[in-house]
């Protein structure tokens, strides 16, 4: 069975924010739209976004790791947000694994809200409904669109391509493989949800150099003469040896 | 979403898509723009764009708003009789009356003193238009914002190497193995940065960066190495004596093509003292490096001309000429100048052990020694030599601002430049590369007029506005050796000052010094904010009156698209268009896209029509143009010669009959010709078909080593990019320099410095790189102010561009001041407290975050966040003015005056670059009885005639229902 999800690098995530502007612009006029702010222009401004960028320090100066960290809706394999819905607004799509609410079922009541352990989703204060993460599934199915940009428009947006998307239940498939072959792990698998989406861990590439590699025939002072050849007359062993 | 629609149902409404390029930044991005009904529904990045293939970042994707934010001027305005600059009491007027003004005041001032009008804009990306403009009018004063951005990357890679990073050149990360960031922010540049980074680490590459900050791209590297602020240098000049030391350098490459071999002049007494020895053997004269330089061949132990076939010079020892002169090879004279700049010499400057210094030396120079690349691409280079391959060295760098905005700038990239010279990765596969018009003659070749008599009343300028001078000569002075320009730019205090100095030219025409003005327009520039140095000081200035009550700058004219600090001081105030209403072209002639393996072009098309009276400012020259009846814009009888902008890119020649005209791509009659060709009238349709973009790829052999590629500079030359087709050799030693050291000196017949500045011009012209603490901390009590304050810009705003943007001021609403938390603990403060943030200039109230991400003598924050309550038509209560904080109050625009009483910029001495990272601060806890909020504080500004007033508590964008259509 298909389980779509976002394999989320976090080993070349800038922090740029690309993901999270672009989730907006294209839901707040599609489907899953609009997505409200409050005091745009003013004090404290504040809004619906399905996807934002975390960004916080791990260590002591100056072994520091800055880390930039997206969240979105996890689509969980057993999500705790659909049993809470006391008007089965919020489900789990059977077809390809993603969790949905029904607007016109949702009361804005918040349960699911409540019961999500990552804190992903997001209540529209105005029409009085929970939000969230669709994975762009207006994008990924509309055939009117080139195959290669049915996807959702964080993976497209994103300038570090940071942001994978498939199958997750697909060995083969381009996150399956990420996952297996990068240390691809889950946020708080404790929680037992399964999340599908998976992050992938920093990776450091280091350089060793050995002494001896400074050492080299071809060193150019050699042709300058200032890599010094002992003088003739300092003493050898052929001075000294009696054999 | 309702279940039945899940399936995608499309919304009703009429679809519409275009291609245009982003203008949210400056790395201008192809995009594809969806119309709903007229609306803006969907901005995405162009995936059949070279530059950005697709992608697009937290600002393009936020375009909508900027489109739709209520800070849109949308009618010319006149500031109310009677109202102070600054107050922001304007009445609308029209086009013709807005027009009629401006043309009455600057024909009078065309005919008496052209120069009392200054044209000087943002970062505006049509300086190939406004400088064209400043030129034809016959003003010295115009410039962009080159000289308080990064002047001195520019100039001090382009008179080294003949090349500079980001528009011109950049890393080669493609094929690079190590990877070196340093002083670089977040967004210098952006996607296309990002996008080479994230390939880079994907294949293994191994990025190192040097900052004293860990944000943005550092966060990933695989090594931080924190630095303090404006020690670059040292640690550069460390560097290139270990790799000295080490024998780590690319003898080759030095030889071959730089002028590491070539003699240097020893003899003292000779006014050519520590310049070139040329060789008694005619040469052509241009604007060129002139082949007539000798090397010291070790075949025959003695001085020959440079490239003799079969000569194999010497690049360390001294020599005696037959006549006695004593010389060195340049190269031992940086031999000699880095000897007391050892590892442990830098720890103590830079905080970095000497241990790490050595380290990172080894692992440059032995990658780029024993991971040679090979490509099998065959060249020919200008002596007539066939390789059968080209090679190249995987190590590459990247740097910008963070090495740029000190006032010992240029020599650091000097030191930079001939660091990556050494490591052979000048042009070369992994290394640095250029991109098309780039890599220029060193200096390029234009220049300004060389005194006043270029400046003559209803005439154009007789030279460029900006130049690359390449001896005292072609300095802008008059024969006192006093600037021509009002911001002093190419005078004896900043002499390769090559893009202008923008960030004095409000205090000089204050002062009145060297003259007074009379009309200043300035275009996309917050010069009353975040653009400006000593903010509140300027603002004042900008308000000030003689005692006759008019003002010390007698008009301003302010064009802008949006409501700003800035344009609450003008007399008049021009709306422009947004990047979506507007044609535009990023012009060979000013800063193209060029990619790696040639010159790349492209252009703007509007995707909606301009919002109420809202005019591109290019228009609104044009028009001026015609009505002053400037040669350019006037056809023999003296009429217009231009419909519009459009028209003008098409037809425009720079010369007539030249074929070079704004756009490269599609010339000649059917668009059969680039580069050059006569004008297409359906030059816009092609772009428009195409992407919006020209690419020319040259062949594979002209895409490497182009300083020295026969080929590649016979076609740059058969294209008119140059006008010589002659080597171009890296500058380890720069006579340049020498020859200005030499007129300070008083050693040569030309122009001469005032005494005043001999001093000044004979140290920091030196022909080799040298590490000086940079000048403001020379001249601060360190003791009381022992703190370094930089800025950066966030990767999702862009200045002050978007601060009306609603969905990117949720990402960056207020800004605090990051530091060690050693600072709070020394303090008595806690993370969020209130501080205030003092220098020698002044203090600023504003919120502290702790931070392990910084060097702990260095405190940051973003730039541009902070604003001015009620500007860009944000409510008066916006974060942005009550906690967000503008660190540019503390930071002075001019050193303090010297005992003479003479006024010299903040700024580098070579170049005149803006010294923003060199201000020293301290940090205390602000008193429980002070205000919670930002200081200073100003006089909220009031929503302008013809802009939305009615606020609205909360908003939900959905294209397409009509209510936005413009």
């Amino acid at each position: 069975m298909t389980q779509l999800a976002l394999v989320i690098d976090l080993n070349v995530c800038v922090g740029c924010h690309a993901c999270v502007t672009s989730c907006k612009e294209w839901n707040t006029s599609g489907i899953a739209g609009s997505m409200s702010d409050d005091r745009p222009y003013g004090e404290s401004p504040t809004g619906n976004f399905f996807n934002r960028v975390q960004s916080f320090e791990v260590g002591q100066y100056p072994n520091t790791e800055t880390v930039h960290f997206p969240k979105s809706c996890l689509h969980c394999e057993d999500p705790p947000c659909v049993p809470v819905c006391p008007t089965g607004a919020s489900y789990k799509r059977e077809e390809d694994g993603i969790v949905l609410v029904d607007y016109d079922k949702c009361i804005g009541c918040k349960y699911c809200s409540w019961a999500c352990p990552y804190g992903v989703r997001e209540i529209d204060e105005h029409q009085k409904v929970m939000k969230k993460c669709t994975l762009c599934v207006d994008r990924i199915y509309d055939e009117s669109l080139p195959e290669a940009e049915r996807k959702p428009a964080c993976v497209m947006a994103c300038p570090t391509s940071a942001r994978l998307f498939g199958d997750v239940h697909d060995p083969d498939s381009q996150v399956s493989v990420a996952i297996r072959e990068e240390g691809g792990y889950p946020l708080m698998p404790e929680w037992g949800t399964k999340p599908a989406n998976h992050y992938l861990p920093r990776r450091k590439t280091k350089l060793k150099i050995h002494e001896d590699e400074l050492i080299r025939a071809d060193n150019p002072l050699k042709k300058e003469g200032h890599l010094p050849t002992p003088d003739e007359s300092t003493p050898t062993l052929d001075d000294s040896t009696t054999w | 979403m309702r279940k039945d629609l899940e399936k995608a149902e499309p919304i009703k409404g009429q679809v519409e898509v275009k291609n245009t390029t982003c203008y949210m930044c400056a790395c201008r991005c192809g995009i594809r723009v969806t119309l709903r009904d007229g609306e803006v529904r969907y901005i995405q990045g162009n995936p059949e764009h070279p530059l950005n293939k697709g992608v697009i970042c937290a600002k393009g994707a936020s375009g909508i708003m900027k489109q739709y934010s209520p800070a849109r001027l949308t009618k010319p305005l006149r500031r109310k009789p009677g109202s102070d600059r600054g107050d922001g009491e304007f009445e609308e007027i029209s086009w013709e009356e807005a027009f009629s003004t401006m043309s009455e005041r600057l024909e009078h001032i065309r005919k008496t003193d052209p120069k009392k009008f200054a044209l000087f804009t943002g970062r505006d990306q049509m300086q190939a238009m406004t400088g064209m403009f400043a030129k034809q009018y016959g003003t010295p004063n115009y410039a962009a914002h080159g000289g308080f951005c990064s002047v001195n990357m520019a100039a001090g890679m382009i008179y080294t190497i003949g090349g500079s990073f980001w528009e011109f050149g950049g890393p080669d990360l493609e094929r690079s193995k190590l990877f070196i960031m340093i002083g670089t922010a977040e967004d210098h540049h952006s996607n296309p940065l990002k996008m080479a980074l994230s390939k880079f680490k994907r294949d293994g590459g191994r990025f190192i960066s040097i900052n004293p900050v860990r944000t943005g791209y550092s966060a990933i590297a695989d090594e931080w190495v924190p630095i303090k602020p404006g020690t670059d240098g040292a640690l550069l000049l460390a560097l290139i004596n270990e790799m000295i030391t080490q024998g780590l350098y690319d003898r080759d490459f030095l030889v071959q093509y730089t002028n590491s071999a070539q003699l240097v002049n020893l003899d003292e007494k000779s006014s050519e003292y520590g310049m070139f020895v040329r060789a008694e053997v005619p040469v052509e004269e241009g604007c060129f490096d002139p082949q007539n330089k000798l090397w010291w061949d070790r075949n025959v132990n003695k001085a020959v001309v440079t490239h003799t076939a079969g000569a194999d010079p010497r690049l360390m020892g001294e020599f005696k000429l037959e006549d006695g002169t004593p010389v060195k090879p340049a190269f031992q004279m940086l031999v000699d100048r880095v000897k007391e700049y050892t590892p442990e010499w830098a720890e103590d400057i830079t905080g970095i052990p000497a241990e790490t210094i050595r380290r990172l030396g080894h692992e440059m120079g032995v990658t780029a020694r024993d991971q040679k690349i090979e490509l099998p691409i065959a060249w020919t280079d200008v002596w007539g030599k066939d390789h059968e391959t080209v090679t190249g060295s995987p190590v590459s760098f990247h740097a910008m601002r963070g090495l740029a905005a000190h006032s010992n700038g240029f020599q650091t990239i000097r030191a930079l430049s001939i660091l990556m010279t050494m490591l052979g990765t000048i042009d070369t596969p992994g290394g640095f590369r250029h991109k098309a018009p780039f890599p220029r003659p060193i200096p390029p070749c234009a220049k300004t007029p060389r005194g006043p008599e270029g400046v003559k009343p209803n005439t154009p300028l007789g030279g460029m506005p900006l130049g690359w001078p390449a001896e005292p000569d072609d300095l802008f002075v008059d024969d006192k050796g006093e600037p021509v320009r009002l911001d002093k730019a190419f005078s004896w205090e900043y002499p390769l000052s090559v893009h202008g100095m923008m960030h004095n030219v409000i205090t000089n025409a204050w002062r009145g010094d060297p003259y007074p003005i009379d009309t200043m327009m300035i275009f996309m520039a917050n010069m009353a904010w975040n653009s400006t140095m000593n903010t509140e000081g300027v603002r004042k200035m900008l308000n000030d009156k003689n005692e006759d009550g008019e003002y010390k700058i007698p008009f301003l004219i302010v064009c802008d698209a949006f409501q700003s600090e800035m344009t609450s001081y003008a007399d008049l105030v021009l709306p422009d268009t947004t990047y979506l209403e507007r044609h535009d072209v990023m012009s060979m002639l000013d800063r193209p896209i060029s990619e790696f393996e040639g010159p790349v072009d492209s252009v703007r098309i509007p995707v909606v029509p301009p919002k109420g009276d809202c005019k591109p400012f290019q228009e609104v020259l044009i028009e001026l143009g015609t009505r002053l009846k400037l040669p350019a814009f006037i056809n023999e009888k003296g009429e217009r010669k231009y419909r519009d902008y459009p028209d003008f890119v098409v037809n425009y020649e720079t010369e007539p009959g030249s074929g070079i005209g704004f756009l490269a791509g599609w010339r000649g009659k059917g668009g059969e010709k680039f580069m050059k060709g006569e004008p297409n009238p359906n030059q816009w349709q092609m772009y428009e078909q195409n992407n919006c973009v020209y690419q020319h790829e040259l062949p594979k052999s002209y895409q490497y080593m182009r300083n020295w590629n026969k080929g590649y500079l016979e076609w740059a030359r058969h294209h008119r990019l140059t006008r010589y087709a002659e080597p171009i050799l890296c500058h380890i030693y720069s006579d340049v320099l020498q020859q200005f050291r030499l007129a300070a000196q008083g050693k040569t017949d030309g122009k001469q410095p005032p005494d005043h500045l001999r001093k000044r011009i004979e140290t920091f012209f030196d022909p080799l790189p040298f590490y000086y603490e940079t000048l403001e901390s020379q001249l601060t009590d360190k003791h009381k102010y022992p703190l370094n304050a930089i800025t950066q810009r966030p990767m999702a705003m862009y200045h002050s561009w978007d601060s009306q943007n609603a969905w990117l001021r949720q990402i960056h609403t207020y800004n605090y001041l990051y530091m060690s938390p050693e600072l709070g603990t020394k303090g008595g403060f806690e993370d969020g407290d209130w501080v205030w943030v003092e220098s020698q200039w002044g203090k600023v109230r504003c919120l502290c975050r702790f931070s392990e991400a910084v060097e702990p003598g260095t405190v940051w924050t973003w730039n541009a966040i902070g604003k001015q309550a009620g500007a860009w038509n944000l409510e008066p209560k916006a974060d942005e003015a009550s906690k967000g904080f503008l660190l540019n109050h503390v930071i002075s625009e001019e050193l303090p005056p010297t005992p003479e009483g003479e006024h010299l910029s903040n700024s580098d001495p070579v170049t005149g670059q803006a010294g923003w990272y060199d201000v020293r601060v301290r940090v205390y806890k602000a008193e429980e009885t002070d205000e919670k909020i930002s200081y200073p504080q100003f006089k909220p500004l009031k929503p302008v005639p013809g802009q939305e007033k009615k606020r609205k508590p909360w908003m939900a964008y959905f294209a397409g229902k009509g209510k936005r259509a413009s």
